[in-house]
């Protein structure tokens, strides 16, 4: 025998599933009277410094449908890289967001500033990113990624250097299609999967 | 939180692909996860303030009606407490709940089944954690319903629970049972937890002492998000 380890497990997770929304952003069914507005409708609020982006997508499974029910938040720094929270840190961004594929064409938006490097512990810098959290029916443990930009140097990001297969690094990506706006599609299955992160 | 968060143990958890769950299938991701550590993006997260919650925010049975109205069922107290890997509270972690009402009837387009809705039920409600990590909320018990998967599949009752720790790698999503549901062992959802010891965590025992005569049952229901690794000698608490 040995000394026991005084540690607990983290509680398992469980799906979602298919009312997610009932509870996470419950005006996307109808219930208007709980609370005043969702949670997370913005990550930024009016004045935000830096650029003003939007990001569009959808979520599909291994037969290449567009989840209609996929429920998605978003996490990030500011323009200068720092966290809501932190010194410095722009007061005009909280950098959640919480939003919804479209119940009709499975497609999602997210608008908010582009954010700055972030200066990791080790004091290697990463390239802008956003990181993406996405549950919906049938999805287990909640699916961790991130949103890199095509039109920022992302070549010394240490996270992407870690990503072996080129092509797969692209699934990090979004690709820029003029005037601040950028696609970026997650495939949960199959030729062209996405990259989640153990995290 | 500015601590590496111990890397997470996936056996605690369901497999993404688990064909008793049917829906799991196409949605499962096949390649491995990339596995990195924690860096300030995973550390940090959103920051919610006591002043995101109304009066009725934490009560189910009242919230839908702003308190004009009482939901139909068998009224309990939901509580328990919010603790991390390293068996230290979480204070003012965002609790968020949904369930079904008392019939087994969600309040969604979706949601197809005969048992009515409650005019007085919406289903949804929050709270956070005080700075022991206590959480409470106020409910109807809900009730089971059927669900298309395989040919006779049931939910056990259950209350959908989303969790903000203070990272946002700690983020977790679970379901909280009922003490007792023999409908839990039929359930494909519960058995994509594969750790008995990890289901067995998910079933709410009865809680006598907490219930209030005349009034309501109540459950309690325990929470472990990730902690942190820190330096033996900084036992500072979580989020300070
Ligand atoms: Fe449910």
């Amino acid at each position: 025998m040995v000394q026991k380890l005084e540690r607990l497990r983290e509680t398992a997770s469980q799906t979602g599933g298919p009312y997610v929304h009932i509870g996470c952003l419950p005006s996307f069914t109808g219930i208007t009277s709980i609370f005043p507005e969702d949670l997370g409708r913005s990550p930024i609020a009016e004045g935000a410094r830096g650029e003003i982006v939007t990001i569009t997508g959808s979520v599909y499974d291994g037969t290449g449908w567009a989840l209609r029910d996929a429920m998605l938040e978003s996490w990030q720094p500011d323009a200068s890289g720092i966290f809501p929270g932190h010194e410095g840190a722009d007061p005009a961004v909280s950098g959640f967001c919480r939003f919804a594929a479209d119940k009709d064409s499975g497609e999602f938006t997210l608008r908010t500033v582009k954010p700055g490097a972030v200066r990791a512990r080790d004091g290697t810098l990463q390239a802008p990113h956003v990181a993406l959290w996405i549950t919906a029916r049938g999805i287990n443990v909640g699916l961790q990624t991130r949103i890199y930009f095509s039109d920022e140097d992302n070549s010394a990001d240490p996270l992407l250097a870690r990503i072996e297969q080129g092509p797969r690094k692209q699934t990090l990506i979004a690709e820029a299609t003029g005037d601040g706006s950028y696609r970026f599609d997650i495939v949960l299955q199959g030729p062209g999967e996405t990259v989640f992160l153990d995290m | 939180m500015t601590d590496p968060l111990i890397p997470r143990d996936r056996s605690a958890h369901p497999d993404a692909y688990d064909p008793g769950y049917k829906t799991s299938v196409v949605r499962a991701p096949t390649m491995p996860l990339l596995s990195l550590d924690s860096g300030p993006t995973e550390e940090t997260g959103p920051v919610f303030g006591h002043d995101l919650l109304g009066p009725l925010d934490h009560d189910l049975t009242q919230n839908f009606t702003q308190g004009a109205g009482l939901a139909m069922g068998e009224r309990i107290l939901v509580h328990g407490r919010v603790l991390d890997e390293n068996a230290r509270p979480v204070p003012h972690a965002l609790v968020e709940v949904w369930q079904a009402n008392a019939g087994g009837r969600y309040r969604h387009v979706k949601d197809g089944y005969t048992a009515p809705l409650d005019p007085n039920f919406g289903g949804a409600g929050r709270c956070m954690t005080d700075a022991q990590g206590y959480y409470e909320f106020f409910t109807v018990k809900p009730g089971a319903y059927p669900w298309p998967n395989r040919g006779n599949d049931w939910r056990p009752a259950h209350i959908h629970f989303s969790l903000f720790g203070h990272a946002f790698a700690q983020r977790l999503i679970t379901q909280m049972y009922f003490e007792g549901d023999p409908l839990i062992p039929l359930c494909p959802i519960a058995a994509t937890v594969k750790d008995r010891s990890q289901l067995d965590r998910l079933v709410a025992p009865l809680d006598m002492a907490m219930s209030k005569p005349m009034d309501f049952l109540a459950y309690k229901f325990d929470i472990v998000l990730r902690g942190t690794r820190q330096t033996m000698f900084e036992n500072k608490p979580e989020g300070a």
